[in-house]
């Protein structure tokens, strides 16, 4: 399947980008962090983030859908 | 002043416009809170700062909090307004209003939804310090460097 990746802070610089477009075998966020996490050297564990799918918090075991925007968020620090 | 209670705002907050939005016969009280941006973190000089905000989602946090927000508090009407791009030592960065018929509510309330604002809305700060250094921010405060 194909997802587009957006990329927020500390993950935009590891990634040296704001969003990509990625074919992967995964079908959970779960396993598309791992992949995207090994790929890029992001320097969190999947339990310090969250996970939205089309601008909605979703867990970590739901199902994605072919060209689903699919967004892993640091930790936050507005305020 | 926007008709959402919740906003992400580009450019410098007008606190006197947005607080009219709080304008109720009933309040008797308006409590605010401002976040200013600072010289310094964690020991080290600031010189500025830049907010990313994933913008969809943090505009529907951010209504999410303050709705719930109305209805734990005996509030007439919450707001809140948050910076997004860069910024200087001084500037206002975040606000928070809350009118109520009393004082307890309106302090209450702002003290809640800043908290919440915090730890809920997906915005990031990347600090920019004197020795040139920068790095974004995270709830330990501990900046990510980009290496």
């Amino acid at each position: 399947m194909t997802y587009r990746l957006l990329y927020f802070a500390s993950l935009a610089d590891r990634a040296g980008c704001a969003e990509e477009v990625r074919d992967s075998a995964a079908g959970t966020p779960r396993d598309l962090y791992a992949e995207v996490a090994a790929a890029h050297r992001f320097p969190f564990a999947a339990d310090r983030l969250r996970v939205a799918v089309n601008g909605a918090f979703v867990a970590w075991d739901h199902a994605l859908s072919d060209r689903d925007e699919v967004v892993f968020l640091p930790p936050v620090s507005g305020g | 002043m926007s008709d959402k209670r919740f906003s992400l705002l580009e450019t410098a907050i007008d606190v006197g416009v947005e607080r009219r939005a709080l304008d109720h016969a009933a309040a008797g009280a308006y409590a605010s809170f401002e976040g200013w941006v600072r010289n310094h973190n964690d020991g080290r000089a600031v010189l500025r700062l830049d907010y990313q905000a994933y913008a969809p989602l943090a505009a529907d946090e951010g209504e999410a909090i303050l709705a719930e927000a109305a209805g734990r508090f005996a509030v007439r009407e919450v707001r809140c307004v948050h910076r997004v791009g860069r910024l200087a030592i001084g500037d206002l960065a975040v606000w928070v209003g809350a009118s109520a018929d009393h004082r307890d509510a309106a302090f209450a309330a702002c003290r809640w939804i800043i908290d919440e604002v915090k730890r809920r809305v997906p915005i990031w700060k990347n600090e920019h310090y004197a020795d040139g250094e920068s790095g974004w921010l995270h709830p330990d405060n501990t900046p990510v460097g980009s290496g």
